[in-house]
């Protein structure tokens, strides 16, 4: 039995009167792609933010490697190894690719304020181990071309790329992924879930929250599906596609009905 | 060893200039133009440490007069203040003994002890650090124009103080600051013999200073710093502990405005509340603007030059307002400041006719 990394308890979550993520639990096995799905506003990316710390739950707890992480700020959750891209990607724009990649070393490397104005010699040893580790991502993916590029400049599918990269240069155990397709052309969905299996294949846990349901059912060994802030259903995507609660909160009444005659 | 011939070279370069300088002002019929630059070099300190707290942690402090203040006047303060009656009180007595204290005498001949500069001038470091800290912890939180009008207020809060406090000297301020003998024969002292070596020791220790600074700003530190001004949400989820640093670059900041100020107060022998003003506080700011906000070199070159032409009354009575007119013009029409380093990458792509992307 693979260990479980990443598990929430009854995660709660109001916006004012809105009851956006209703006790919600699941946990994501070591090794696996689980996605969560759900049509707009259904609390994916209000699951997600709880999961990483960008806003408190108000009831519930979110466990890493069975440690209870709830509630902890963003870059704690990021130091525990767990990275994340945005729904809208999130670059430094003024800053180079190179630069983008090089803070995603920043968990991993521990240079402060004295150090570096001082520019002691151990800060430039670690410098240069950041700058090579991220040429190395960047050659991974193919990026190598653009590492002196200012990340703005770039184009929309090449940015949310460099976004990866930056989440990869932190060397996460999960990496959690907002939407990775929001917004790509089918041939650069297609290339997104090789990458996704690939990095999959490293080791890397992935938690999805998506959309596009062809990549989804593609690549994720199991699905949590949400409809208004609460859990429907969860299990791998063949048994989700033929789920009568699915079908009638993505296509209606009618069509769940002539699924099960 | 490129990068570091880079990043140096310019400091290297501008301390030629330095030279060249003293040497042309002290063969000008006007030599006593160096003193204005010792001082300007001064008030440059306190923008260099703004900008790094504006143009890089992306924080804007409308308060920078009075972490001067804080500094200049603790300074003033211990080294002026008669510790004579207590002498015998068992504290005195160990500061004494241990050579915190100089025995000199006021202009009457009547003995005075008092805390020598070095003491001094560490406790107004420690004082203005525990001070921006203080008023940081709650104020950091704060964004965009809430914290420009907190730090404003904390500004404010130390103009009172200055003007209406006995210890203070009120409206007079405080004048007779002995000189700050350094090491051996250098000392920061205003008087003609000792103009000279006191341009060069404004200008170590600026130099030193924006050494420090650019070390700072091309580290791992430097690199989150400007990761937290181009998107705090996406720094703060790459592990930057996004508050911590912007609290360190406060405090940091803090510190130089009082190594400034301290220098200063000694240089000039005295400190006024005039130092204190609000408009002290918005002429930092306008200048760091004109530099290019996140240029430490535009900084350091609008600080000693715009702060000259202040010292040396070109702007005449409108001294307020120039910089008040700076500061709209450089918001309105080019808020990424004058000198901004040109993209010269992005240059040269349009010149080829590249295009990005």
């Amino acid at each position: 039995m693979a260990e479980t990394l990443l598990e929430t308890r009854n995660l709660n979550r109001y916006f004012g009167g809105l009851h956006a993520v209703k006790n919600v639990s699941f946990a994501v096995t070591r090794g696996m792609i689980k996605a969560v799905i759900g049509p707009n506003g259904a609390g994916k990316t209000t699951l997600f933010n709880l999961v990483a710390g960008s806003i408190p739950p108000n009831g519930g707890q979110v466990l890493f490697r069975g440690r209870s992480i709830t509630a902890w700020k963003p870059h704690a959750v990021a130091a525990q190894g767990i990275a994340r891209t945005f729904q809208t990607t999130k670059l430094f724009p003024h800053m180079t690719v190179l630069e983008n990649v090089m803070m995603g070393r920043h968990p991993r490397t521990r240079s402060g304020f004295i150090a570096g104005m001082l520019n002691l010699p151990h800060t430039w040893r670690e410098e240069r181990q950041v700058r090579s580790k991220a040429m190395e991502i960047l050659a991974d993916l193919n990026l190598t071309e653009y590492a002196r590029e200012t990340a703005a400049n770039l184009s929309f599918g090449r940015q949310r790329l460099v976004e990866f990269a930056r989440a990869l240069a932190t060397e996460p155990q999960i990496l959690l992924l907002d939407e990775p397709a929001a917004g790509l052309n089918i041939y650069e969905t297609q290339a997104l879930s090789r990458l996704i299996l690939r990095i999959r294949d490293r080791g890397i846990t992935c938690l999805v929250v998506e959309h596009d349901m062809s990549l989804v059912m593609s690549i994720s060994d199991d699905v949590v599906v949400l409809d208004q802030g609460a859990k429907i259903a969860e299990g791998p995507p063949r048994a989700i596609q033929r789920d009568p609660e699915v079908i009638r909160v993505y296509l209606g009444d009618d069509h769940a009905a002539a699924g099960k005659s | 060893m490129n990068k570091h011939l880079r990043m140096y070279g310019p400091v290297i370069a501008a301390a030629v200039a330095v030279v060249v300088l003293q040497l042309a002002l002290s063969a000008s019929h006007a030599p006593y133009y160096m003193t204005q630059v010792t001082m300007s070099v001064y008030y440059a300190l306190v923008v260099l440490g703004l900008c790094l707290l504006m143009g890089y942690a992306g924080q804007a402090s409308l308060g920078h007069a009075g972490f001067f203040a804080v500094g200049g006047y603790t300074a003033a303060v211990m080294t002026t203040c008669n510790l004579n009656a207590y002498r015998d009180a068992a504290l005195i007595g160990w500061c004494r003994s241990v050579g915190l204290l100089i025995e000199k005498q006021d202009l009457y001949g009547h003995p005075m002890l008092c805390f020598s500069p070095w003491p001094a001038c560490i406790t107004a470091l420690v004082l203005t650090g525990l001070v921006a800290l203080l008023i940081g912890v709650p104020v950091i939180r704060l964004k965009g124009h809430y914290l420009a009008m907190a730090t404003l207020g904390f500004g404010l809060i130390i103009h009172r103080i200055v003007q209406g406090a006995q210890v203070f000297g009120q409206a007079d301020g405080i004048s007779n600051v002995p000189p700050f003998q350094l090491f051996g024969d250098l000392e920061v002292n205003g008087r003609a013999a000792f103009r000279v070596q006191n341009y060069y020791i404004a200008w170590t220790v600026a130099l030193v200073a924006l050494v420090l600074a650019i070390n700072l700003v091309h580290s791992r530190v430097g690199r989150a710093l400007r990761s937290i001004h181009e998107n705090e949400e996406a720094a703060h989820s790459l592990g930057v502990n996004t508050y911590r640093y912007k609290l360190a670059t406060f405090v940091l900041s803090a510190l130089f405005a009082a190594m400034g100020g301290i220098l200063l107060t000694h240089y000039n022998g005295s400190i006024g509340p005039s130092e204190v003003s609000v408009m002290k506080s918005v002429r930092y700011v306008a200048i760091v603007a004109v530099g290019g906000m996140a240029n430490l070199w535009g900084a350091m070159l609008m600080g000693v030059l715009l702060s000259f032409l202040s010292l040396r009354g070109v702007f005449g009575t409108y001294d307020d307002l120039v910089f008040g007119a700076i500061l709209i013009v450089m918001m309105l029409f080019a808020s990424e400041g004058l000198l901004r380093m040109p993209n010269w990458r992005a240059l040269r792509a349009r010149l080829q006719g590249k295009p990005h992307g």
